[in-house]
């Protein structure tokens, strides 16, 4: 099995708030992470893998910084790192992302089976894996929460929709995106730690991947975020105060006048 | 190639944009700001900077001609034989953008069947219905509605394509996009016509924590999923005449893709859809308190959420957990206990129409965004209202 898992770079959400005078978004640390999903992409990639034997494959587009996070996925059992990197890639909306990607992939050559996350945390847009699925002409499936067979020509996989879950037979090479809780990903063990520091972790240009750069970046996405606003948060709370049975009470009046 | 530039002669050397970068792609050099090679060109500090000092430049985009295309199109998206609701609320809004657009709504609807779904989408507010019947569409699948999708919009033009942010809407819409190459805003919040005439959709990004405004002015149509429960349907008026357009099933059409079982949840646990919610965080105490949460939540018909912790404490499993990785939700009220508010957590709950928030700490974030507050022992607070609710 040749797996390639798409992981990106987002910044640790944890540390973000608001500056409430200049309504600004700030950052304590900017450290950056892993997007959550792709770390658990990354355990059903090598799960698999340690089960069927082949290769995992990890691929992202990103800063160079990104470096540092995918000698962290090597020591966490995938055996490759790509990282396509360069000013040209800049400012990407999810058409020039999947675009970039689809051309990573195709460098990266034969593949059974491409794992993304649902969704990145900073974006939330949960795109990237159909777009690239189409790119590359191969099915998708979106929300996988478990992996139920898979071999080299098909997969059968269980995903959540809107008030349940669907069971899907999809012949391969397929893409699928995953929720967060399909697997928890493991710790890197001291051999896994020795060989990150050696692996493979190629970082390749537009020109690497033989990129149209009409294509990419700023110049190849059609949407254009034209402004960033804080949400008004029309704050004006009531306390209630007293006893516990007092307060119950108001309580219950207030849900009396919603429901 | 694109550029952010920063106007030395503007910059003061404030060291708001560094605090707004999220790729530390911003340094201070001699008390001037300056840009480096971690830049994603995402923007946002383009918007903090106090001075206007800090642009991006674009200097060459191809430019496709658009000029030949109109119309509004929504997508009626029917799951278990029924048309769902947020196709009704992308029709209310979607008439009133063609109203100030002038231009005509369409629904297009890929269904097993039929007759009956068409004349409730114009009553709805669509002037005509494109329709694509086969038995293969009875369970929609990505692959075989993209081509069919992508068909219509080929030999039509239409200038805006609108989805519900379902499951399968987030699904589908991308790969439409992806072959059609046209830009896609997911889960709009707010759809409005500029003074250009440009669709601009405004969403959440970030967990919430802010809101992004984008267009799509060189490609069409201009594409967006919009999360259900927020644009109001118009009144179902049946006197409502419009035309219905059927478009064959293309022949050769087959999917890769197998359905093989649909399990819908008995227990209906959808938090999105919920009306009533309690949730609960770790201030609960026990997971035996959790019995109580059940009981209140049972006595009001309300759902039960809870915060991450619970999940990983296993006082509860991880299809309750609200947040940024777990549910977002959208109640007429919620009521919370015992959560600090974390950002995680508040970006599951921050379309919440009510908040009651009960929490021993007076300064927990919870409070900031709650509309009644209530600093005491969540416990105490759920005993006495069951004991109102059981009378
Ligand atoms: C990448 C990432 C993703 C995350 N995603 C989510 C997510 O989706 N959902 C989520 O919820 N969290 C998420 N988290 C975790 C989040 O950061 C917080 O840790 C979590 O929300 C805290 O849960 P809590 O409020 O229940 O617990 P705590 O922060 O421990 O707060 C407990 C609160 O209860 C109050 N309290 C204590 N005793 C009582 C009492 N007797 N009566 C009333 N109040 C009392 C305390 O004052 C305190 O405010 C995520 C974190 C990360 C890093
Ligand atoms: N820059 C990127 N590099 C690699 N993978 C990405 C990138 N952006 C998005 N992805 C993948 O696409 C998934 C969904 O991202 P998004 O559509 O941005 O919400 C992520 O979980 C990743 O698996």
């Amino acid at each position: 099995m040749k797996i390639i898992v798409c992981m990106k770079q987002v910044p640790s959400s944890n540390d973000v708030h608001l500056d409430p005078v200049t309504n600004t978004i700030i950052r304590d640390g900017n450290k950056s992470i892993i997007n959550p999903f792709d770390s658990s992409a990354l355990e059903q990639a090598v799960e698999i893998k340690e089960r069927l034997g082949g290769e995992v494959t990890v691929l992202s587009m990103g800063i160079p910084d990104t470096q540092r996070l995918l000698r962290d996925a090597l020591s966490r059992g995938c055996d490759k790192a790509v990282l396509l990197s360069d000013s040209a890639f800049a400012g990407s909306d999810t058409l020039a992302t999947a675009y970039t990607l689809g051309l990573g992939v195709k460098k990266i050559g034969k593949f059974d089976l491409i794992l993304c996350g649902k969704m990145a945390v900073d974006g939330d847009t949960a795109q990237i894996g159909p777009e690239l699925a189409e790119n590359l002409n191969i099915p998708h499936v979106t929300d996988v929460d478990e992996v139920i067979f898979v071999n080299d020509k098909e997969i059968i996989c269980s995903k959540l929709i809107d008030g349940g879950s669907q069971i899907l037979n999809v012949p391969l090479p397929a893409l699928i995106t995953v929720v967060k809780d399909i697997k928890i990903p493991r710790l890197p063990s001291i051999k896994g730690i020795r060989f990150s520091q050696t692996a493979s972790l190629e970082i390749l240009t537009a020109q690497d991947i033989s990129a149209d750069i009409t294509k990419t970046g700023l110049n190849g996405s059609p949407t254009q975020v034209v402004k960033t606003f804080t949400p008004v948060q029309e704050n004006t709370s009531v306390e209630f105060k007293g006893n516990a049975k007092k307060i119950a009470k108001q309580i219950a009046s207030v849900l009396g006048e919603v429901l | 190639m694109a550029n952010l530039t920063i106007n030395k002669d503007l910059c003061n050397g404030c060291g708001v944009c560094i605090n707004s970068c999220g790729n530390n792609a911003i340094t201070l050099d001699n008390g001037k700001a300056i840009v480096n090679e971690n830049c994603i060109l995402c923007g946002i500090c383009v918007d903090s900077c106090p001075c206007n000092a800090i642009s991006i430049e674009n200097i060459s985009q191809p430019t496709k001609d658009i000029s030949n295309s109109s119309g509004i199109w929504v997508f009626a998206e029917v799951s278990q034989g029924k048309l769902l609701p947020v196709g009704f609320e992308l029709l209310g809004k979607g008439r009133a953008l063609a109203n100030q657009k002038k231009c005509s709504l369409t629904a297009v609807l890929l269904s097993h069947s039929s007759e009956a779904m068409a004349k409730e989408l114009i009553y709805a507010g669509a002037d005509d219905v494109l329709i694509c019947a086969d038995k293969d569409l009875h369970d929609l699948r990505e692959e075989l509605c993209t081509t069919i999708l992508c068909n219509m919009i080929m030999a039509r033009n239409p200038e805006i394509l609108l989805f519900g942010a379902t499951a399968f809407g987030r699904s589908v819409a991308p790969r439409v996009a992806a072959r059609i190459q046209t830009g896609l805003t997911a889960d709009c919040t707010m759809l409005e016509i500029d003074d250009k005439g440009l669709l601009r959709q405004t969403r959440p990004a970030f967990g919430g924590n802010i809101m992004a405004t984008i267009i799509c002015p060189k490609t069409r149509p201009q594409m967006a999923t919009v999360r259900s429960g927020i644009m109001e349907p118009i009144h179902r008026d049946t006197t409502r005449i419009g035309k219905i357009v059927r478009v064959p099933f293309p022949s050769k059409l087959k999917t890769k893709t197998k359905i093989m079982e649909t399990r819908l949840n008995k227990s209906t646990l959808n938090l999105a859809d919920a009306k009533a919610l309690i949730v609960v965080g770790k201030g609960i105490g026990s997971k035996k308190n959790m019995a109580l949460v059940n009981q209140l939540a049972d006595l009001i018909g309300a759902s039960v959420g809870v915060s991450r912790p619970l999940v990983d404490a296993g006082w509860s499993e991880y299809k309750h957990q609200v947040g940024q990785t777990g549910a977002t939700v959208a109640p007429k009220v919620l009521i919370s206990l015992g959560v600090s508010g974390a950002i995680q957590h508040l970006a599951g709950i921050y379309r919440a129409e009510k908040i009651i928030a009960v929490n021993t700490d007076p300064d927990a974030p919870i409070f900031g965004v709650c509309h009644y507050k209530i600093v005491a022992d969540c416990v105490e607070i759920l005993k006495e209202l069951i004991e109102i609710y059981k009378k």
